[in-house]
């Protein structure tokens, strides 16, 4: 067993243990926290496979970013939980319900999962040497050269998608007091204050 | 002993050396560095600072981790223990971790690996959970309302970090360090440095940093005046000690990152001069002198001032900088001003 395959299993062992403990943990917060240990060893497990670029952004978008705002709503939300384990137990028998026809839909569709042709040979292909083109250089090149058009449609997409957001939320309240930043740097220090040499002994 | 260090005990056992090398290097510095930052501090304010333990004071740090550990831990009644108790950890091992990958001196660091900016990009937006997870376990308004505004500053300022170190890897086509820093090797010395070409980034660059490390102007998470100590406020002992070291070393690296991206790392500033490790750190400690005279002359920011330099002014400056260079590059305008790959290797 070489420090790879002990590495593999480490990772793997606690991605599947996380995320076991997303779900059974009782407290969100701490459900959330569970969910970023699995991220991070599922990067671990990029590392190994030699996808160090994906790797590295998993942690920086997902950890780094979408987590954080994850756990702030978690937080911030007031959440009773002896209410809510009674909650659970009224559909308790609903949920095995939909978990059993899930299961027994994956098993059917496991069981007649045949291979494509040629698709062993696609796996077993050769995968570029990582000294010759690192990953990070391969997939800007595919990106940002071969797929350009492509790229730019989903950044248009996004755009409208994020604009479509903006203008869902914006509301202009007028009946409330805002800082005026601009108004408030354009302050003339000669106007706004005066300074006075006091003698002593003699107030103003 | 040469065969030795080619199996694989020798290669954990020289792994484990190295890396114990450097976190002695970062402990060792930190203490000089909290004793430094407080002398300068003391001396804008004209009061002597540390003088009393060891000569000049200079045992002052040492005396007060000592004090630190040997208190007792107190840990909130309706705090959650295991969380609470995670967070100093977790903040000061993160910003421990980053430094495997900061080199030194051509070939002196533990990882020379090719995404090594992302590396420590990954692992300072980690260090985010440190503060978050104490200000949330301590169950109590005020670490919490820290917690809140830390969590929004720190990611707010990594955008534009992250776009400012963009224009650096295409300047360069690389994203390793020492590729960066060869980059900047010339005949001119200190001219054919990064500042030069992305001179405008420098500021910016230094700016954020001041506020992804919760350094003054930008300590909103901790605000005295506001919020007692923000997210540290029920931390006592060495949990205490850990956030306050973690909060130091992310602000060297910060240092260590400003020389490496902008100021040539271990290069020499004069041409013929040798280049060499006592370069990078002396220009390491020179920006830490700046973090520490920013302390001391600026007045803190607003928090809504905050948010929107980081949004409306830095954002958008840094976006159109890494188009600007993006396309001063490609086009190889004043030949390889901007395009540094371009000069071969």
């Amino acid at each position: 067993m070489t420090i790879a395959d002990l590495a593999f299993y480490a990772f793997s062992t606690v991605t599947i243990a996380a995320a076991l403990m997303v779900t059974l943990s009782r407290n969100p917060v701490h459900s959330v926290l569970w969910l970023i240990l699995t991220f991070l060893s599922s990067a671990g497990l990029f590392v190994l496979l030699g996808a160090e670029f994906v790797a590295m952004l998993l942690i920086i978008v997902y950890v780094g970013a979408v987590a954080v705002l994850f756990l702030f709503v978690v937080m911030m939300l007031d959440i009773d939980f002896s209410a809510l384990k009674g909650e659970m137990a009224k559909y308790m028998p609903l949920g095995l319900l939909v978990g059993v026809v899930v299961l027994m839909q994956l098993a059917l569709g496991v069981g007649a999962w045949v291979e494509a042709k040629g698709a062993l040979g696609l796996h077993q292909a050769v995968t570029p040497d990582a000294t010759k083109i690192e990953n990070t250089r391969a997939l800007g090149l595919l990106i940002y050269d071969k797929y350009l058009l492509l790229f730019q449609l989903s950044g248009l997409i996004l755009l409208v998608a994020m604009i479509g957001a903006i203008v869902l939320t914006l509301r202009h309240r007028r009946d409330i007091k805002r800082q005026n930043i601009l108004h408030q740097m354009w302050r003339d220090p000669a106007k706004a204050m005066e300074l006075i040499d006091v003698k002593p002994g003699q107030g103003l | 002993m040469t065969e030795f260090f080619q199996t694989g005990l020798g290669t954990a056992v020289l792994i484990i050396a190295q890396s114990v090398l450097i976190v002695a290097f970062v402990m060792i510095s930190l203490l000089f560095l909290v004793y430094g930052d407080r002398k300068i501090w003391a001396a804008v304010q004209m009061r002597r600072g540390p003088n009393v333990v060891g000569p000049f004071g200079l045992l002052q740090s040492v005396a007060d981790a000592l004090k630190y550990v040997v208190k007792e831990i107190i840990i909130p009644a309706g705090a959650d223990r295991a969380v609470f108790l995670l967070a100093p950890m977790l903040s000061f091992v993160l910003a421990v971790l980053a430094w495997a990958v900061i080199p030194f001196a051509q070939g002196w660091v533990l990882a020379d690996i090719n995404v090594a900016i992302l590396f420590v990009l990954a692992a300072s937006s980690l260090e985010v959970y440190g503060v978050i997870m104490g200000g949330w376990a301590s169950n109590s308004k005020y670490p919490f309302l820290g917690s809140l505004r830390s969590a929004a500053q720190m990611i707010s300022y990594e955008v534009s970090l992250g776009l400012i170190i963009i224009g650096i890897i295409i300047s360069t086509g690389s994203m390793s360090f020492s590729h960066i820093v060869e980059a900047q090797r010339g005949s001119y010395g200190l001219f054919n440095w990064y500042w030069l070409p992305h001179l405008p980034m420098v500021v910016l660059f230094f700016v954020s940093a001041l506020a992804e490390t919760n350094r003054p102007p930008f300590d909103l998470p901790e605000a005295e005046s506001e919020l007692v100590a923000g997210f540290m406020v029920e931390y006592s002992s060495t949990p205490y000690l850990l956030f306050m070291a973690g909060e130091y070393i992310a602000v060297f690296l910060m240092c260590a990152l400003m020389s490496l991206l902008f100021f040539g790392g271990w290069l020499s500033p004069i041409p013929g001069l040798p280049d060499g490790a006592l370069w990078m750190v002396g220009k390491m400690a020179f920006f830490f002198f700046m973090f520490a005279m920013v302390k001391a002359i600026v007045p803190r920011y607003r928090y809504d001032q905050l948010m929107r330099i980081g949004w409306k002014v830095f954002l958008p400056m840094s976006l159109g900088w890494v188009v600007l260079v993006a396309f001063l590059a490609k086009f190889e305008v004043f030949g390889h001003f901007w395009a540094r790959w371009t000069m071969g290797g």
